[in-house]
C-alpha cells in the first residue's frame, strides 16, 4: 500500500518531462518536438490564468450541460442487494459522453494557438463527434481519423461528423482500428504542424497530452467528490470506471488520489477472455511496459516488439495500450484494474436499461458490469460509484446485430 | 575511429559525399536483404541504412508501411535484422550499417541485449525515430559502451537550442529531414534545405545527411551539392515492391537506380 507521502507525490505526477514514475515521457519523432514543446508552454500558462479558467467553466455549464448528476442507482442497487450504486451521468452531456469536457478545453488552446485546422483519431466515434461539435462552434476545419472496422460498427457517429462539417478518413492500415486512427492522425499532424491543433482523445499520447486530458476530465471527479458528500455525507468506498486509453478513469480517479480509503478499479476490455488472447487489457494481463503513440506505458505487443491486435466489442475500448497515469497507479499500487468480457458487458447494456432506463455506452456498459458483480460482496451501507462515461445511442446497431436484426 | 566517421573521412578527402540507401529489413522475403546489401555497395552505396520493420510505423508514408507489412508477413524480427547484419559482415569488414526503426522492438528486446547483440552483429549506428535525446539517457550511454553511433533527426522545425542538444547527444552522423511530413511524401526545397544546413553546421562538425523528397537523379545530385549525404529510401523500396513477386530481380534493379544516383552524384 503505499503511504500518505507517497500519495501525495502520484498526486502532483508528471515530472517536468511528462513521466508518472518510468512511464509517460516524450517519445515522438524530431519533427513534432515543436509543436509538443509549444502547447506545453500554452497549456502552462492558460491552465493557471483565471481567464481560461473562466471560459472554460462557462462552457462546460452553458453549452456542455454541467454539472452532470449522480443519481442513485436504487433498484439496481436493491435488486443486487449489497452495496449502493451511483452513476455519474457523463451520458447526459452535450454529444453524449465524457469526451467532450476535453475537446472543449483543447478547442480554447487551438483558438488561443490561431490554429485554423483541429485533427483527431476516434474509435467508437464519441471523440470524433465531440470534437467536430466544438469545431463547428468555433468555425474550424476538422478531420477525423477512423479505422474502418470502426466506421462500419459506428455509422450512425460517422454520419453526425460528417453532418457537423468534419472529414472523416477512412484508415485502411493495420488493423484498422483505433490505434491505426491514432497512427494516421500522428502522419497528418507531421504533415501539417503549421496549421493544424491535434486534438488527442484520450489521456496517453505525448506529454503533455495524458496531463492536460486528465485536467480537462478532472471535472468529473471534483463534481463526483462533492455530489456524493452532499447526497451520502461520505466518500464513495470504491470508484469504477472503464479503461480504453482511460481518460473518462483518469478523470474520476485523479480527485481522489490521495483519498486513501477510496478504492479505485479501471475496468479493461476483456473481449472474448483474457485466457483466449483476443482483448484489449493491457494491464489487467500483465503486460511488460512498451513505447508507442507518444508515451511509455503498459502495451500489448509480442516478443520482437510488434503490437499485438486487440478485441473488444466496443470500438472505444479496442486499444492495445492505455494512458501512461495508469500504469504508475497500478505500479505504485493505488488503482486496481481488472477486465470484463464482451458478454458480461452486453447482459450490463441491457440490464441498465432494464432496470433503470438508463441505456449505456458498452465501454461504459464494462464498468456497469463489474459493479454488478462487486455490489452482491459489500455491503447495503457501502457506495460504488460508477463512471457512466457515455450514452448508448450508438452501439444499438451493434446490439441489434448480435441479436440477428437489420436495420 | 568509427567506421561511419572513417567512411566520411575518406569521402571527403575524396570530395565526393555519401550515398545513402534505406531499405526495410526482410522485405519482400529475409532472403532477398543481405544480396541486396552486397548490390547496393556495388552500385556505389557508402553506408546502408537498414529499417526494423515495425507493426506501427507513425513517421512512414504508404510506401514504407506496406514494406514494414510485407517483412513482418515472413516474421521478420528485430533478432533476425541483426543476424541480417552479421551474415553481411563476414564478406563485407567496410560499409559501415545502421539500423533505423521505432523503439518497442529494441524497448522489449531489451537496451543492453540488444547493445550486446548490435556489437556482436558488427553494426555501427542506430537511429530510433521516436526517441528523442531527451529521453535516451541510458541508450546512450550502452550504445557508445558497445561503439555504435547514435544517429538522430534533425527536421525543419528543430530550433537553435535543440539543434545544439541534439548534436551534442549523437554521433557519427545527422539525419536532417528534408520536409514536414511522413517518409515518401513530398518534394524537397534545395534552398530551404541549404539554408537550414548551414544553420546546423554552425553547431556541429558531424557531417549531415539529408533524406525524405529525394527521388531521382537530379533530386540526389542537387542534395549532394549542399550535404555530405544523401538518404534515398521509398524510391527504392518502391521498385522492391513492384518486384515483390519476382524476387531474384530485386537485388540488380534496386542497385540500377543508386548505381545511377552515383553517378550524377559524381558527374
Amino acid at each position: 500500500m503505499p503511504t500518505k507521502e507517497d500519495l501525495a507525490i502520484a498526486k502532483q505526477m508528471p515530472d517536468a518531462g511528462g513521466h508518472f514514475g518510468q512511464f509517460g515521457g516524450r517519445y515522438v519523432s524530431e519533427t513534432l518536438m515543436a509543436a509538443l514543446q509549444q502547447l506545453e508552454q500554452t497549456y502552462e500558462m492558460l491552465w493557471r490564468d483565471p481567464q481560461f479558467q473562466a471560459e472554460f467553466d462557462y462552457d462546460l455549464a452553458h453549452y456542455v450541460g454541467r454539472p452532470s448528476p449522480l443519481y442513485h442507482a436504487e433498484r439496481l442497487s436493491r435488486e443486487l442487494g449489497g452495496a449502493q450504486i451511483y452513476l455519474k451521468r457523463e451520458d447526459l452531456n452535450h454529444t453524449g459522453a465524457h469526451k467532450v469536457n476535453n475537446t472543449i478545453g483543447q478547442a480554447l488552446l487551438a483558438k488561443f494557438t490561431g490554429k485554423p485546422r483541429v485533427s483527431a483519431e476516434t474509435g467508437a466515434g464519441q471523440h470524433g463527434v465531440a470534437t467536430a461539435t466544438v469545431a463547428a462552434r468555433l468555425g474550424l476545419e476538422c478531420t477525423v481519423y477512423m479505422g474502418e472496422e470502426d466506421i462500419r460498427r459506428q455509422a450512425l457517429n460517422v454520419y453526425r461528423m460528417r453532418l457537423l462539417g468534419a472529414e472523416v478518413v477512412s484508415v485502411t492500415s493495420g488493423t484498422r482500428t483505433l490505434k491505426d486512427a491514432m497512427n494516421e492522425a500522428m502522419r497528418d499532424w507531421v504533415t501539417n504542424v503549421d496549421n493544424t491543433f491535434y486534438i488527442i482523445g484520450t489521456a496517453a499520447g505525448p506529454h503533455p497530452y495524458p496531463k492536460l486530458v486528465r485536467d480537462f476530465q478532472s471535472i468529473i471527479g471534483r463534481e463526483a467528490r462533492q455530489q456524493c458528500l452532499a447526497q451520502t455525507g461520505k466518500l464513495p468506498d470504491a470508484l469504477v470506471a472503464c479503461v480504453g486509453g482511460g481518460s473518462n478513469a483518469i478523470g474520476l480517479f485523479h480527485p481522489f488520489i490521495e483519498d486513501a480509503d477510496v478504492r479505485m478499479i479501471g475496468v479493461e476490455a476483456g473481449g472474448y477472455g483474457i485466457e483466449t488472447g483476443q482483448h484489449a487489457a493491457p494491464l489487467s494481463s500483465g503486460c511488460a511496459p512498451g513505447v508507442l503513440h507518444g508515451n511509455r506505458t503498459c502495451l500489448m505487443s509480442d516478443d520482437g516488439g510488434q503490437i499485438i491486435g486487440t478485441h473488444s466489442v466496443s470500438a472505444g475500448l479496442d486499444y492495445p495500450g492505455v494512458g501512461p497515469e495508469h500504469s504508475y497507479l497500478q505500479d505504485i499500487g493505488r488503482a486496481e484494474y481488472t477486465a470484463i468480457n464482451d458478454d458480461e458487458a452486453l447482459h450490463a447494456f441491457r440490464h441498465l436499461t432494464l432496470t433503470e432506463g438508463i441505456m449505456p455506452a458498452l465501454e461504459s456498459s464494462h464498468a456497469v458490469a463489474e459493479a454488478m458483480k462487486m455490489a452482491p460482496t459489500m455491503d447495503k451501507d457501502q457506495i460504488i460509484l460508477v463512471n457512466l462515461s457515455g450514452r448508448g445511442d450508438k452501439d444499438i446497431h451493434t446490439v441489434a446485430e448480435i441479436d440477428g436484426i437489420n436495420f | 575511429m568509427s567506421r561511419i566517421t572513417e567512411c566520411f573521412n575518406n569521402l571527403k578527402s575524396q570530395g565526393r559525399k555519401a550515398l545513402i540507401p534505406f531499405v526495410t529489413a526482410g522485405d519482400p522475403d529475409p532472403k532477398v536483404t543481405v544480396p541486396l546489401m552486397h548490390a547496393l555497395v556495388e552500385s556505389g552505396a557508402d553506408i546502408l541504412e537498414l529499417g526494423i520493420p515495425f507493426s506501427d510505423p507513425m513517421a512512414d508514408g504508404p510506401v514504407i508501411q506496406l514494406a514494414c507489412e510485407r517483412a513482418l508477413l515472413h516474421g521478420t524480427r528485430l533478432t533476425d535484422v541483426l543476424d541480417m547484419v552479421a551474415e553481411f559482415r563476414q564478406t563485407d569488414q567496410t560499409t559501415p550499417v545502421v539500423l533505423m526503426g521505432y523503439l518497442n522492438p529494441i524497448e522489449v528486446m531489451g537496451y543492453s541485449v540488444f547493445a550486446e547483440k548490435a556489437k556482436a552483429a558488427g553494426l555501427d549506428g542506430v537511429l530510433t525515430v521516436d526517441l528523442p535525446p531527451e529521453e535516451a539517457g541510458v541508450f546512450n550511454q550502452l550504445m557508445k559502451a558497445a561503439d555504435i553511433d547514435v544517429i538522430y533527426l534533425l527536421s525543419p522545425t528543430t530550433e537553435v537550442e535543440r539543434v545544439k542538444l541534439i548534436c551534442a547527444a549523437g554521433s557519427g552522423y545527422v539525419y536532417y529531414v528534408s520536409v514536414k511530413g511522413v517518409t515518401g511524401s513530398a518534394s524537397l526545397n534545395v534552398p530551404e534545405v541549404a539554408e537550414k544546413l548551414q544553420m546546423i553546421r554552425q553547431h556541429t562538425d558531424m557531417p549531415v545527411g539529408v533524406g525524405f523528397g529525394i527521388r531521382d537523379d537530379a533530386s540526389a545530385r542537387a542534395v549532394s551539392e549542399i550535404a555530405d549525404g544523401v538518404i534515398v529510401g521509398s524510391v527504392l523500396v518502391n521498385k522492391i515492391a513492384e518486384l515483390a513477386g519476382d524476387q531474384d530481380k530485386i537485388p540488380d534493379a534496386v542497385a540500377a537506380i543508386t548505381a545511377s544516383m552515383r553517378q550524377a552524384m559524381d558527374k
